[in-house]
C-alpha cells in the first residue's frame, strides 16, 4: 500500500467489499456514498480548523496568543464555537422574509460544498473528474452572490441591504477578471478538466510563465475579492456596516455564513494551487524527512504532557520509517500549498486596511480587466509561437509593457509630497 | 414608454449601537447611494451631570470626576482643573510638582495619540493589528501611571499646587526607559502605516477641514493644527513650565485625515523631546507647595475669594478649559467644562458631506472624540 494512494486504495477496498458481500449494483452506489461522505465530513472539519488557524496566525501577528483555553493550544476551540452557535437563539427580524432569510445561508454553503467535488486533492483524488470541471467550478462559485443578496434583502435592515448591494456589485465585478484570467490557462492546456490542467503542469508550473504569473496573481486577488476577505471585505465592512449582509443573523444561520466564507476562501486557495502552482505535483521530497520534522515538533511542544509527546513523536517516527522509501504524498503537497495560500489571506487580514467601495471597483475594471484581456493575447502568442527563449522573452516583454501602460493610465493625480511645518 | 430612474435617499442610523462610533454616539446619515448628503450627530446618551455634580462638591472632590471626562487622558483633565483652582485662589506650584505635571501631561498625550491612531486604522478595516501594537506601548505608560497614582486610567493624581504625592523611588528611571524606547516604536509604527498605499488612498483629501471653518467653529487641538493653524495653548499661554522646553508645533498642510494622522505622529515625537528634557532636569524638593498641601488636607475649609477663573490646558484632544465661579463658599457656584471633543464634533457634518459612508467613519475617528467628554 502506498501512502500516495492511501485514500484511493481505501475507497477501492470499500467498493470491493460492497461488491463481495452485497448485490452487484451496490458497488457504484458505495463509491458515490464514500465520495459524498468524505466531502460532507471533510469540508466542515476543514472549515472549523481554518477558523482556529486564522485566529492563531493573526494572534501571532498582533503579539497575542489567540485561543488557549479550550483544549491544548486551543485545539478544541472550533468545537466550542460550534456548540455555542448551536445553542444560540435564532433571531429573525420582524418583517423579514422568513423563508428567504433561512434559504440565504443554506444557498451560500451548498455551492461551497459542491465545489469540493471537483478539486483534485491528490493524484487520482478528485471526487469527480469532470471534463468541464473548471467551468463547473466557476459557475457554481458565482451562485454565492445570490445567497448574499437573498440574505441581505430578506433581513429587512438597511445595513444588510447596503452590504448586500456592495457585495453583489463587487462579486460581479471581480468575476469578470477572475474568469478571464482562467481563459489563458484553458487556451494553453486545451482542457477544462482540473485534473488535466494539473497534469499539463508536470513540466513546469504555470506561475513560472509570463502569462501564468499575470493570470495567477489576478485570479488569486479576484478570488480574495469574491469571497469578501480583507482588503476587499466591503460587504461585511464591520466598522461601517456593522456586519453587512449578515448583521441580522444569529445562531446556526450565522455559523453557516461563516462556513460558506471559509470554505470559499479555501476553494480559492485550492483553485489557485490547481491552476497555477502545479496542484498536487511537487518536488520529490522524501517522506521520512517530513515525518522526522513532525516528530521533533511534537517532542518539543512544551505545552503537551510528556507521555502524549512521546507517543506522538513515536507515531510520527514510525510512519516515517514505514514509508521511508516514498516521496511526500501528493495530497500532502496539495494541502501544504493550499494552506500556504490561506496563510497569505490571513496575512492580508492582519496587515491591510480596507479599500473603499469605489476604489475597489476601479481596481477591478480599470486595471485587472485590461490586464487579463492583454494576457489572453499573450497566451495566444505563447500557444502559437515555437517554444524557446524568444517566446519567453517576447511574452514577458508584452506583459511588462502592458503592466507599465495600465499602471501609468490608472495613476491618480500624483500624491503630493507633503511638508509639515514645525512652528514655534 | 420611458421611465426615469427614481432614486430615493436612504436614512441610516449609525449608532448608538455601532462598532465604530467610539461609544454611544449616533450619526443620523442621509445617503444617496453610498454618498452622504446630510449627517446629524446625536449626542447625550452618556450624560451624567458632570457640571451639576461639580457645583455640589468641594473643589477637590471634583478631581476624580474629571478623570471620567476623557478617560484616556485623566492626567490632562486633572491638570486643567488644578490650573483653574490655582488661578482662582492664587496657589503657587512647587517646582518639582510642575515638572511632574508636565511629565504626566505629555505621557498622557502619547497614550492618547497612539490610541487614536490605532483606532482610526481599526475604523479603516485593519483588523486590530495597528491598534494592538499601539496598545502595547500604551500599556507601558499606563504601568507608569499605576505606579505613581495607583490607577491605570482613573489617575486622580494632580492637585492644586503640585501633585498628590511624589513618584515612588525608581519611577523616574523607569519613565526614562519607556521614553527612550518610544521613538523606536514610532518608527516601527510608521513603517507599517505612513507610506501604506491603501492608507494613502483612503485618507488623502478625505474629510478636509478648511482653515477658516476650523477657526470659526473654534476647533482646537491636532484637528486645528492639521488644518495649518498654529495654535497650541502650551505656546500661547505658556502655562506651567512649558516655556522652558524648546518644542515645536507640527502643522498640517491640507487638513485631511492623513494630515491629522501625521500631525499626531509628529506631536508624539515632540512630546518625547519634552519628556526627555523634563526627566533630565527634574529637581528635588516637595511635590506640592505648602498652600496646595493645606488645601488638599482640608478641602472643606478652603474658601477661595469671590470671583471667577478660567483655566485651560492643551489636552491631547484640544483646548480643555475649566470655568469656575466662586461665591466664597467651599463649593463652586458655577463649574463649567469646555470639552474639546464636543466642540470639535460640531464640524463633523461639514467634513462628511459629499463623502462616502466609509469615509464618515474614519473622519469621525480622526476627530478623536471620547463620549465621556462629549456628553459629560
Amino acid at each position: 500500500m502506498s501512502l500516495d494512494q492511501l485514500f484511493v486504495t481505501a475507497h477501492d477496498k470499500l467498493v470491493h467489499l460492497a461488491e463481495a458481500w452485497l448485490p452487484d449494483w451496490t458497488g457504484p452506489w458505495a463509491s458515490i456514498a464514500a465520495r459524498i461522505g468524505l466531502v460532507a465530513a471533510v469540508a466542515p472539519a476543514i472549515m472549523m480548523y481554518l477558523t482556529l488557524y486564522e485566529r492563531k496566525v493573526i494572534a501571532r501577528m498582533q503579539n497575542r496568543l489567540g485561543p488557549t483555553r479550550v483544549g491544548r493550544y486551543g485545539l478544541l476551540q472550533p468545537l466550542a464555537d460550534g456548540l455555542k452557535m448551536f445553542i444560540k437563539e435564532d433571531l429573525v427580524p420582524e418583517g423579514a422574509d422568513r423563508l428567504i432569510h433561512l434559504l440565504g445561508p443554506i444557498l451560500a454553503v451548498v455551492p461551497a460544498l459542491l465545489l469540493f467535488a471537483v478539486i483534485p486533492f491528490g493524484r487520482n483524488m478528485a471526487a469527480v473528474d469532470l471534463n468541464v470541471g473548471l467551468l463547473y467550478a466557476l459557475a457554481v462559485a458565482s451562485v454565492g452572490s445570490y445567497a448574499i443578496f437573498m440574505g441581505g434583502w430578506a433581513s429587512r435592515s438597511k445595513f444588510s441591504i447596503l452590504g448586500a448591494m456592495r457585495s453583489v456589485a463587487q462579486i460581479i465585478s471581480y468575476e469578470v477578471p477572475g474568469v478571464l484570467s482562467v481563459v489563458a490557462v484553458i487556451m494553453v492546456t486545451g482542457t477544462l478538466s482540473l485534473v488535466g490542467i494539473v497534469e499539463a503542469q508536470r513540466d513546469g508550473w504555470f506561475i513560472a510563465t509570463p502569462w501564468g504569473l499575470v493570470a495567477g496573481v489576478i485570479f488569486f486577488l479576484s478570488g480574495v475579492a469574491e469571497v469578501n476577505r480583507t482588503p476587499f471585505d466591503m460587504p461585511e465592512a464591520e466598522s461601517e456596516l456593522v456586519g453587512g449582509f449578515h448583521t441580522e443573523y444569529s445562531g446556526m444561520k450565522f455559523a453557516l455564513w461563516y462556513m460558506a466564507e471559509f470554505l470559499e476562501s479555501f476553494i480559492v486557495c485550492a483553485l489557485t494551487v490547481t491552476l497555477f502552482f502545479g496542484g498536487w505535483d511537487g518536488p520529490a521530497v522524501p517522506f521520512w524527512t517530513v515525518a522526522a520534522l513532525l516528530a521533533l515538533l511534537v517532542a518539543t511542544a512544551t505545552r503537551l504532557a510528556v507521555p502524549t509527546r512521546a507517543v506522538g513523536a513515536l507515531v510520527c517516527l514510525g510512519a516515517g520509517i514505514a514509508f521511508a522509501r516514498e516521496p511526500l504524498p501528493s495530497w500532502m503537497w496539495f494541502l501544504a500549498k493550499t494552506y500556504f495560500f490561506f496563510f497569505i489571506l490571513v496575512w492580508f487580514r492582519g496587515t491591510f486596511p480596507r479599500l473603499r467601495v469605489d476604489q475597489l471597483m476601479g481596481l477591478a475594471w480599470k486595471f485587472f480587466l485590461p490586464m487579463t484581456l492583454l494576457n489572453i493575447l499573450v497566451a495566444g502568442v505563447w500557444v502559437a509561437a515555437p517554444s524557446g527563449v524568444a517566446r519567453w522573452l517576447g511574452s514577458a516583454t508584452l506583459v511588462a509593457a502592458g503592466y507599465w501602460c495600465f499602471v501609468r493610465l490608472n495613476k491618480p493625480a500624483p500624491l503630493e509630497r507633503r511638508t509639515y511645518v514645525l512652528a514655534d | 414608454m420611458t421611465t426615469a430612474a427614481v432614486s430615493e435617499l436612504l436614512e441610516v442610523n449609525l449608532g448608538p449601537q455601532h462598532p465604530s462610533t467610539h461609544g454611544v454616539f449616533r450619526m443620523q446619515a442621509t445617503l444617496d447611494g453610498e454618498t452622504i448628503v446630510a449627517l446629524k450627530p446625536v449626542v447625550g446618551y452618556l450624560h451624567r451631570n458632570h457640571e451639576q455634580i461639580g457645583e455640589h462638591a468641594t473643589y477637590i472632590a471634583s478631581f476624580p470626576f474629571t478623570d471620567r471626562l476623557d478617560y484616556f487622558c485623566a492626567m490632562s483633565n486633572n491638570l486643567g482643573l488644578a490650573i483653574a483652582i490655582e488661578k482662582l485662589a492664587g496657589i503657587p506650584v512647587s517646582e518639582r510638582g510642575d515638572y511632574l505635571r508636565v511629565i504626566m501631561a505629555e505621557l498622557t498625550r502619547l497614550v492618547n495619540h497612539v490610541a487614536v491612531t490605532g483606532f482610526v486604522l481599526n475604523d479603516m478595516g485593519a483588523f486590530g493589528t495597528p491598534l494592538l501594537y499601539a496598545f502595547r506601548e500604551r500599556e507601558r505608560i499606563l504601568d507608569l501611571f499605576e505606579a505613581c497614582s495607583g490607577s491605570r486610567m482613573m489617575c486622580n493624581y494632580i492637585r492644586p499646587g503640585g501633585v498628590r504625592e511624589d513618584v515612588p523611588e525608581g519611577w523616574l528611571n523607569r519613565a526614562r526607559g519607556v521614553v527612550t524606547n518610544f521613538p523606536r516604536f514610532l518608527d516601527e509604527f510608521e513603517l507599517l502605516l505612513t507610506d501604506n498605499e491603501i492608507i494613502q488612498q483612503r485618507t488623502r483629501h478625505v474629510g478636509v477641514l478648511p482653515k477658516e471653518l476650523a477657526v470659526s467653529a473654534s476647533v482646537t487641538g491636532p484637528l486645528l493644527r492639521a488644518s495649518g493653524v498654529n495654535y497650541d495653548i502650551r505656546k500661547v499661554d505658556g502655562y506651567s513650565i512649558y516655556p522652558k522646553f524648546p518644542f515645536k508645533v507640527p502643522l498640517g498642510a491640507v487638513g485631511d485625515v492623513y494630515d491629522r494622522y501625521y500631525v499626531r505622529i509628529l506631536e508624539m515625537r515632540q512630546s518625547v523631546k519634552i519628556l526627555e528634557q523634563a526627566l533630565k532636569e527634574i529637581p528635588g524638593g516637595p511635590a506640592i507647595s505648602p498652600k496646595g498641601l493645606a488645601l488638599v488636607k482640608a478641602p472643606r475649609t478652603f474658601r477661595p475669594p469671590k470671583g471667577d477663573a478660567y483655566g485651560r490646558v492643551e489636552a491631547p484632544k484640544g483646548e480643555l478649559g475649566f470655568y469656575l465661579v466662586s461665591d466664597g463658599s467651599p463649593i463652586p457656584y458655577r463649574y463649567h467644562v469646555r470639552a474639546p471633543s464636543f466642540i470639535n464634533l460640531t464640524v463633523l457634518e461639514d467634513m462628511c458631506r459629499g463623502q462616502k459612508v466609509a469615509d464618515a467613519i474614519i473622519i469621525l475617528g480622526s476627530i478623536d472624540i471620547v463620549m465621556g467628554e462629549v456628553d459629560r
